[in-house]
């Protein structure tokens, strides 16, 4: 008799057990629904980053900084009107994109590439681009190399996981010329391999080499070859299947670009709120329809720029002339100062 | 008349099956029911994403190059040979380092109880730090050390044929050309089925098993002779320094030195300890007993201790290669192009991830059944000789 | 009398010490050479390292400061140590990963001394490691802080340890049914325990990371730190059922078979009588295994978790302090040493302990 009652309650009891884990591990999770909702419900927004200084990485507090992570930024003001309602995790090029794919991310702000691949076979969303990049090739001066061209039978160093390593095979297909890559995936031993003389030349994006090039001993040794490989437009990716959570990331990005075009920044977007232009007041928000008619807070355009600024002050804080890192704008300028960025029109 | 028979095998299965049938069955059920349900689930998912589980993606072409292959390998090619040429990758990292971690391992393990104090006290350490700190860190680490070796143009270069640089280590290599892979299986066929009879001729019976070195032997006799009958050409092939790169030769690469490296530091700290507590498991009154008959330290050692202590050496170092083999995964990060490095990318590239993961589990159950059957068997056989392998 | 002898005693035993050092070192060709050897290699390393960790070392000042000199900037590690520690937590909550670190190193010294080995010692660590679980999250006391802002040398601790006890109930249930004499539930004991033994601990935290949630109805996931440490968890659980294994074989037939004699259920002489003798047969083993989860947590890096390692890594990512990648190595490999090898002294320590209790 008193086995059997052992017996019973050790299996009652692990029966229980199990029923609690199995219910706290849920109790993570939310329902299934389009991932607006999710996000509200959660009151975060999971948004997926590189490593990289200047673009993404934590400060000595802890705390994400950098160009894409202000786009995070900007898009928790969208949905819950608070910056800091945000989530950032990092996640290895490698890793990002099945990431994405299992819902481990509502959005990828970690410099991702557009491209048509990853738009049908791989089943992503793409936002507005908000990096203009292409893919570079630094190398070191002594080689006296002016053309990627010259450089048959280099050893080229890559980082896996990104389309550079696509980008690089077909180059050299393309020239019939022969390479032997090195494909890193961390970061670290990425510039080391240059540094040492283990490689000839690092491909990337332009923008991340010239990054690169300035964490480097001696960057004077090392040139970054004004020749482009690839288009790279960096842009937000989300997993497909949800249009309107694309709208607002789409609209998201929008509202930093439409307001360095009308000129609005961080410090005088006050004086625009009683602007006689509706264009601006429709932006801006107090015209309430437009807002009304997205289902979000009409101000969100002025929130975002009111915390974080447009889009140049968020570039030049992060990565252009204002920050260590020190970029030219290049495409990077609104369509009216000879760049790429155009929004459509608020309206 | 199947009926008793078939209740018999029943009655055996269901001893086998042993107490409390149902419980068991349930437990068996509700398993395969939630592997079922994950199963499903993964397939819808795929499905919402736009992706066609299976394994057809390994005939597309995969578009991006890896740095060092044991086979002809292209971006051309596809994802299946890359998968392929990572596999071997990983193979060769796995083999070289558990012979290498061996022989360092035991080599370090006698040196920890050699007489010379500064000695011992320095693979004492050696030991202590590289168990007591993780294997990444120690991979960056070897990863630094072999970028520290000077560029190409000023490789150091010992007689002019051996090249030592950043670019790794360039040895002449023997370049056979002109033989074909059927005519050295078909020799090697031929020479082990003369070897065979040849040993069944003069001894009356047929031989039941050939030992490793004899394997090795005769393969070797198989290409010999593949070779000379096979209207092959040999030459030998210098490095030299031609453009960017240090070509020609046999090259190995830094990121192969540095993983090789690394698993071989961490493994031989591991064996040399297994080795040490082999050894002191001998009594000592066999080396007593052994030195009273005037026998060498060096001969002690090698007939009399290590043929004792290999009984318990021999199951610890199977763990040991199985765990340079799982770790030799640890390449992605320091650009060694293995298996899992080659999935990983093409697992991106194809969004296959289940299909890559795949690949990868069951690669290693095989590697590790693989190399746990060898071992097994060796084992077996020190068990029931007592002493070394002639 | 006495005061004349001593001296000399004490001189022949130095004289002997000397004699076997001196033949240690010199006595055969080979030893001398070895020596001659050794010691060049120490003269030849031990110098510039310490030039550079020691004497041309800036310890204070800013990332300038050790760009002008020429030695190891321990000044990187004096400004990024909280970021090293507990990485992404929010600054001001600092106290709780530090009362986290304090609760684990109590709750391993208690662990450690064998007075406290009772059963009330299995309900403390259920306690703490829920205790500690909630106090990262901020279950008890807000503000609530999301498992993707964990970090550093708390996460790396938390993990390992909490991975090391929740594998505790599952591997002493897989230990038991592979020694069941239930075919069914043998069979699938050892299908588990050798192919989780036979993948790499990336595999497992692949599956875990990419293919969990695609095997869940969407949205029902957990987070990817709570995945990850499942993953760590069954795959410590493995090795921890083989150890545990071992160690219930050394437990002699007999005594099972007296107790149930006696008329004492199965899962009564497991409890009572077996599984006492059989883990206090294997603790060095167990330490063993408990250092290796400590050392392979680094793999968690991976994924994109901000373990101990990574942090280090990302510490020298900082664009105010970049680079300073091999100071940010070296402290963290001090650390994972510390830890580790006290671990390994105690148990060495522990099986002496235990060996003279006996006798």
């Amino acid at each position: 008799m008193r086995t059997e009652n052992g017996r019973h309650r050790v299996w009652r009891a692990t029966a229980a057990a199990g029923l609690v884990a199995i219910a706290t591990l849920f109790a993570n999770g939310v329902q299934a629904g389009p991932t607006l909702d999710k996000i509200k419900e959660r009151g975060t927004i999971k948004v997926g980053v590189g490593t990289s200084p200047g673009f993404f990485a934590p400060d000595s507090n802890g705390k994400w900084q950098g160009f894409f992570v202000e786009f995070g930024r900007a898009l928790a003001i969208t949905v819950f009107n608070d910056p800091d309602k945000v989530e950032f995790t990092s996640s290895s090029p490698q890793q990002r994109l099945p990431a994405l794919q299992s819902g481990e991310f509502d959005i990828l702000l970690s410099g991702v590439t557009q491209t048509v691949t990853r738009a049908f076979k791989l089943g992503f969303h793409f936002g507005p681009t908000i990096f203009y990049d292409g893919q570079g090739l630094l190398v070191n001066k002594s080689l006296g190399v002016t053309k990627g061209s010259e450089l048959d039978g280099a050893t080229i160093g890559v980082q896996s996981g990104t389309t550079g390593e696509l980008n690089i095979a077909d180059f050299f297909r393309k020239t019939g010329h022969k390479f032997t890559p090195v494909t890193i995936e961390d970061s670290n031993e990425f510039l080391k391999a240059l540094e040492s003389g283990r490689v000839d030349a690092l491909t990337q994006d332009a923008s991340d080499l010239a990054l690169r090039r300035t964490l480097l001993a001696k960057p004077d040794d090392y040139v970054l070859l004004p020749e482009r490989l690839s288009k790279e437009p960096l842009a937000p990716a989300i997993a497909a299947g949800d249009d309107r959570w694309l709208e607002i990331v789409n609209w998201t990005v929008y509202a930093t670009i439409q307001a360095e075009e009308f000129g609005i920044t961080k410090d005088n977007v006050d004086t625009f709120l009683n602007s006689e232009d509706p264009a601006i007041s429709r932006f801006l928000g107090t015209d309430p329809s437009l807002g009304e008619a997205i289902g979000l807070d009409p101000k969100f355009a002025y929130n975002i720029v009111k915390t974080l600024g447009n889009y140049g002050e968020i570039f030049d804080r992060t990565i252009g002339k204002g920050s260590p890192v020190g970029f030219e704008r290049g495409y990077n300028q609104p369509w009216t100062q000879g760049g790429l960025l155009y929004s459509p029109p608020f309206r | 008349m199947p009926g008793p028979k078939g209740s018999g095998i029943f009655n055996a299965f269901m001893s086998w099956w042993g107490h409390y049938p149902v419980t068991q069955f349930a437990v068996l059920i509700g398993l395969l029911a939630i592997f079922w349900a994950m199963g499903s689930n993964t397939v819808q998912t795929m499905h919402r994403l736009g992706i066609t589980p299976g394994f057809g993606f390994l005939h597309q072409s995969a578009n991006f190059a890896i740095g060092e292959s044991l086979i002809a390998y292209a971006p051309s090619d596809t994802f299946g040979r890359a998968a392929l040429a990572g596999l071997l990758n990983t193979i060769a990292i796995a083999l070289s380092g558990c012979v290498l971690a061996t022989v360092v391992g035991v080599s370090l393990g006698i040196a920890r109880l050699s007489g010379n104090f500064l000695l011992a006290g320095l693979v004492r350490w050696y030991v202590e730090v590289v168990r007591n700190t993780p294997l990444l860190l120690q991979l960056f680490f070897w990863s630094a050390v072999t970028h520290a070796f000077p560029a190409p143009r000023q490789a150091f270069n010992p007689f002019g044929v051996i090249f030592l640089s950043n670019r790794g280590i360039s040895v002449p290599s023997l370049r056979v050309e002109g033989l074909s892979i059927s005519a050295v299986v078909l020799s090697i066929l031929i020479v082990f089925a003369a070897a065979l009879s040849l040993a069944r001729y003069r001894t009356g019976k047929p031989i039941e098993r050939i030992g490793p070195w004899g394997v090795v032997f005769l393969a070797l006799l198989g290409f010999v002779v593949a070779f000379l009958f096979g209207g092959a050409q040999a030459n030998i092939d210098v490095p030299a320094l031609r453009g960017f790169n240090i070509t020609g030769g046999l090259n190995l690469t830094p990121e192969f030195a540095a993983l090789l490296i690394g698993l071989v530091v961490n493994s031989s700290a591991t064996i040399a300890e297994i080795v040490r507590s082999g050894i002191q498991s001998v009594p000592a009154g066999q080396w007593e007993a052994a030195r009273s008959l005037g026998l060498q330290p060096g001969k002690i050692m090698r007939l009399v201790i290590l043929p004792q202590a290999l009984r318990v050496i021999i199951p610890l170092m199977t763990s040991s290669y199985l765990d340079l083999t799982k770790n030799s995964s640890l390449a992605v990060a320091i650009g060694f192009p293995d298996l899992v490095s080659v999935l990983n990318t093409t697992a991106n590239q194809s969004g296959q991830v289940l299909e890559a993961l795949a690949i990868i589990v069951v690669s290693y159950l095989t590697l590790n059944l693989a190399v746990s059957a060898i071992m097994n068997r060796y084992n077996q056989r020190i068990e029931s000789r007592g002493f070394l392998p002639r | 009398m006495n005061s004349a002898v001593d001296p000399l005693a004490r001189k022949m035993k130095w004289r002997q010490i000397w004699q076997k050092w001196l033949y240690g070192l010199f006595g055969t060709p080979l030893n001398t050479l070895i020596t001659v050897f050794v010691v060049a290699l120490l003269f030849w390393t031990v110098p510039s390292l310490l030039r550079w960790l020691f004497l041309d070392a800036t310890w204070t000042g800013s990332a300038k400061d050790c760009a002008s000199n020429t030695g190891a900037c321990w000044a990187f590690i004096g400004a990024k140590l909280r970021f090293i520690l507990f990485a992404l937590y929010p600054p001001e909550l600092d106290w709780r990963p530090t009362l986290v670190i304090g609760l684990l190193a109590s709750l391993l010294v208690i662990t450690g001394t064998p007075k406290f080995w009772t059963r009330h010692l299995v309900y403390l660590w259920i306690g703490v490691v829920i205790l500690m679980w909630m106090l990262m999250a901020g279950t008890l006391v807000g503000p609530k802080v999301p498992t993707s802002r964990w970090g550093g040398l708390a996460l790396t601790l938390l993990i390992s340890v909490v991975g090391f006890a929740c594998a505790f109930p599952i591997a002493i249930l897989l230990a038991l049914a592979r020694r069941s004499k239930m075919g069914g539930l043998r069979t699938l004991s050892i299908l588990f325990i050798e192919t989780v033994r036979g993948v790499p601990m990336i595999a497992i935290l692949y599956v875990a990371m990419l293919l969990v949630p695609m095997m869940l109805p969407a949205g029902f996931s957990p987070d990817a730190l709570v995945r990850a440490q499942i993953g760590l968890t069954l795959f410590v659980a493995a090795y921890l059922a083989e150890v545990i294994r071992a160690g219930l074989q050394s437990v002699p037939h007999g005594q099972a078979e007296a107790a149930s004699a006696l008329g004492f259920g199965y899962w009564h002489i497991v409890r009572l009588i077996v599984l006492p003798q059989a883990l206090r047969a294997v603790i060095p083993a167990l330490v063993n295994l408990a250092i290796g989860i400590l050392l392979n947590s680094t793999l968690v890096a991976v994924i994109g978790i901000f373990d101990l390692l990574n942090a280090a890594k990302n510490a020298a990512n900082d664009p105010v302090w970049l680079g300073f990648y091999d100071e940010s190595y070296i402290f963290v490999g001090l650390i994972y040493f510390s830890l580790c090898y006290s671990a390994s002294r105690y148990s060495l320590w522990l099986e002496r302990h235990l060996r003279a209790v006996k006798s």
